[in-house]
């Protein structure tokens, strides 16, 4: 057998509180993909962290080609070969593809400049020999997130990195993109390329590797090969127990409409859309991504105004100027950019919990120390958060625990209707289960709940009834018995589009 | 770690307060406080005596009231260059007034009433008009001592009445100048403000992110809107005071004193970037500048030194914070 392109081993990295990485070895061979597996906060991100030379490990050794190495710096990683795929593309939006591919090596003229012409046949060439139907002068803003998954590649292949890693690329693809997807990382495997694949998803996983390699709690706990192991076993290794089943059952009781939208519009994003959220209920709203679910849900939180229509909530009118107005209102909303709009990553876990509730922690204004830790703990320890104390900054939590906080944040709130947009994109099958036990807890105790999801199984699994968009408007509304997948898919993805097919 | 997910007790905070107390950067600033207090007595003869030390204090009261009000401001990631400028308008209406026989309650009333309006013009241009405030503020910095200059040309107003200058010159007991006691309480009521009160913490979510701030249901805004009106107000006191003190108002009034409070926010550990800080900070540090400026003004050290002593000493608060982070972020956990 071929010795490894790649060997780490005995890699540990410690965070103030925090053991992110103890003891871990993996292994990456030419013309395979080896899939790296694990629940949230296993390490894999910190992993590729140090792999990349954006951390510097405590212990360990890093063999690249048989011979050590180190990599201080992100410039000593890419110069030793590993380049680097992420879930959100790192990549210039006012740059030109052929500017994105080949930043940082340019060919050269004699003079020492750069040769445009030269990068741009060249750029060109990668992008024809992938298929990938990019122009590569066109600016990188105006490419969707699936074609900048290509340019990334395509730079992956320019600079000639014998180590690539795929950070969940699929995270925001729909299936025909992940499809082309597949296509390249066969074309990157035939280039003999070692490929580090991560991803919370069998199918694909079962699909696209050829080994794997799962983490749990910073520690390496199994490795092999795909064809010799069930997805069973797999899983266990991941949570260290079974996972039954991944869907509750759905008992609860369905009442009175809550809240109804009629005739929302906006200029750009969605037009004409109705929908009503009973009392017990879980809406799903299912579509491909890009089709105005989230613009809609941030309208209903006040984030957008909407230029025509109405809602109401409890039979009362309302239009919310502001988030401040819904939460007041008692809609409250858990969105899909989790670092960004989600948790106040420079503060403490109970102080991100209550930013919402401070005036029922306080005095005439005055903070409480006391009832503010009471508040964020009961919520906390309700969706079993990992962390060390109610003190830690959420930047050094996972973000299924992340997810955590949010979630814990609203309930605080006690609201009549929770939206959570995409609420386990990017975490684990262990803390997905978490999340969708705890929406059927919700709907359970009475609330009302809309689920943006783009996942099929979440959908058909989780919702009572379901809202299909595509292109800013409501398709279809079908109510969740005996559905089948493709029925979804088929108006998600839109008939004409079945036909050119 | 068990691999039952039995419900965990989540404790309050693990680190030690104590440890994180010497650790910190106030600890630090105390430290330079005293030694430039000894430095300064062995230095200068006149130094040590309660007359010397009350005369300090006049040195940086004005700018460390604006400074109290600057730390929220950068604290949630806003600006206001337009401090020295809204100090110039204040103090030019002020003696406009008080050509047409305006009393002291009325000056003082115009003076204050001035910075409320400037700052909520600021406020209005940043939050109303989503415009960068770095941007807003340099140009209401021309526009407000542009105006002082239109009114006055060259001449000055002079006259101010006795009860008028006490507020600049008057003691409150013994060496006590009013101008420190005002200090000392807004320097209280502004540690509640930021440390104690629902508000502060609003403004520490908004200068981390104000976007997840809006998003977690605050209304980002008017916060904002606020801060801005509150350090208008802080300019339009520190207005009523250095006119006071200096019995004349010229357009070229409290020139550069933005940059002295800007100096003293962030040299009391405030991050540029927002987010962090603390008003004790602030205060130790406006304590620190009135030293350092008291101290080479005995030594007679020409004002031209002075100023490259300030400028260095801008350039070396942004630097020390950065590296004090960095170093204490090296140490083991």
């Amino acid at each position: 057998m071929t010795p490894p392109v790649l060997t780490l081993s005995g890699i540990t990295k410690t965070f103030p509180g925090v053991r992110a990485l103890h003891n871990v070895s993996l292994e990456l061979f030419a013309g395979q993909v080896t899939a790296l597996i694990g629940e949230n906060g296993a390490g894999k991100s910190t992993l590729v962290k140090v792999m990349t030379g954006i951390y510097q490990p405590d212990a360990g050794e890093i063999t690249i080609a048989g011979k050590p190495v180190t990599l201080p710096t992100a410039h000593a990683a890419f110069e030793a070969g590993v380049t680097a795929i992420h879930q959100e593309t790192v990549l210039f939006d006012e740059l030109t593809v052929a500017e994105n591919i080949y930043l940082g090596h340019a060919p050269r003229n004699r003079f020492g400049m750069i040769d445009w012409r030269k990068m741009r046949a060249e750029a060109k060439e990668t992008l024809d020999s992938m298929a990938a139907g990019i122009d590569a002068d066109i600016k990188l803003k105006e490419l969707g997130i699936a074609k900048k998954h290509l340019v990334a590649v395509a730079r992956a292949l320019s600079i000639d990195a014998q180590i690539v890693i795929m950070d969940e690329p699929t995270a925001a693809l729909s299936q025909k993109e992940i499809e082309e997807l597949y296509v390249l990382i066969e074309l990157l495997k035939q280039d003999g390329k070692a490929i580090l694949f991560i991803s919370h998803k069998f199918d694909e996983i079962y699909r696209i590797a050829d080994r794997f390699t799962v983490f749990r709690d910073g520690e390496m706990v199994g490795t092999g090969l795909i064809k010799d192991t069930t997805q069973n076993q797999i899983v266990q290794m991941m949570v260290g127990r079974s996972v039954d089943h991944i869907f509750p059952a759905r008992n609860a009781v369905i009442g009175d409409t809550v809240f109804e939208a009629k005739g929302l519009s906006h200029p750009t994003e969605f037009d004409d859309i109705s929908f009503a959220v009973r009392k017990g209920e879980i809406l799903g709203f299912y579509g491909l991504v890009g089709a105005g679910r989230s613009e809609v849900m941030q309208a209903v939180f006040g984030m957008t105004q909407p230029s025509s229509g109405t809602m109401s909530l409890d039979g009362q009118t309302i239009a919310p100027k502001s988030a401040a107005d819904a939460v007041e209102a008692g809609i409250v909303y858990v969105p899909e950019e989790r670092g960004k709009q989600g948790v106040i990553t420079g503060q403490p876990i109970f102080q991100n919990v209550s930013l919402p509730s401070l005036k029922k922690t306080s005095s005439n204004g005055f903070l409480r120390a006391a009832q503010e830790f009471d508040l964020a703990r009961t919520y906390t320890e309700r969706l079993d958060l990992r962390a060390s104390s109610l003190s830690q900054n959420v930047s050094t939590l996972s973000g299924g625990n992340q997810q955590k906080v949010v979630i814990a944040k609203w309930l605080a709130t006690h609201p009549k209707v929770i939206i959570l947009d995409e609420p386990t994109k990017g975490i684990d099958i262990g803390s997905k289960a978490a999340v969708h036990g705890f929406m059927g807890e919700l709907v359970e105790q009475g609330l009302s709940v809309i689920m943006v999801t783009s996942e099929l199984p979440e959908v058909l699994g989780m919702a009572d009834r379901i809202v299909v968009m595509r292109e800013g408007r409501i398709i279809a509304t079908l109510d969740n018995k005996g559905l089948k997948p493709e029925t979804l898919v088929r108006l998600a993805a839109g008939i004409a589009e079945e036909e050119a097919a | 770690m068990t691999d039952t997910p039995a419900p965990r007790h989540l404790p309050n905070r693990l680190d030690n307060p104590l440890r994180s107390t010497i650790l910190s950067w106030e600890s630090l600033l105390i430290i330079v406080a005293v030694v430039i207090f000894i430095i300064n007595s062995f230095a200068s003869p006149y130094f040590l005596n309660a007359y010397s030390l009350s005369d300090l204090t006049f040195n940086f009261t004005e700018k460390a009231l604006i400074a109290l009000a600057m730390a929220l401001l950068i604290i949630a990631g806003e600006i206001d260059l337009s401090v020295a400028a809204i100090i110039a308008l204040a103090s030019t209406l002020m003696g406009f007034a008080l050509q047409f026989g305006a009393d002291t309650p009325m000056l003082v009333a115009i003076g204050v009433g001035t910075g409320i309006v400037c700052g909520a013009f600021n406020g209005f241009l940043v939050t109303g008009l989503k415009l960068p405030s770095i941007v807003v503020t340099i140009g209401t910095m021309s526009l407000f001592r542009g105006i002082s200059f239109i009114i006055l040309g060259d001449q000055s107003y002079k006259g101010y009445p006795a009860s008028f200058a006490w507020f600049g010159q008057g003691y409150v007991y013994w060496v006590i100048s009013f101008e420190l006691v005002l200090f000392l309480v807004m320097a209280v009521l502004y540690y509640v403000l930021l440390h104690r009160t629902n508000f502060g913490r609003r403004v520490y979510a908004i200068g981390n992110n104000d976007i997840a701030a809006q998003f977690s249901g605050v209304r980002v805004a008017r916060t904002k809107f606020i801060l801005f009106c509150l350090t208008g107000v802080m300019s339009g006191i520190a207005a009523v005071l250095l006119t006071a003190r200096l019995g004349s108002t010229r357009p070229s009034i409290a020139e550069g004193f933005e940059l002295e409070a800007i100096t003293m926010v962030v040299l009391g550990g405030v991050s540029i970037l927002g987010g962090a800080g603390s008003i004790l900070g602030v205060v130790l540090a406006a304590l620190i500048v009135g030293l350092v400026t008291f101290g080479l003004g005995l030594l007679n050290v020409p004002g031209i030194v002075m100023t490259i002593f300030t400028g260095s000493l801008l350039i070396v608060v942004i630097a020390l914070p950065i590296l004090f982070r960095q170093w204490r972020n090296r140490r083991p956990a």
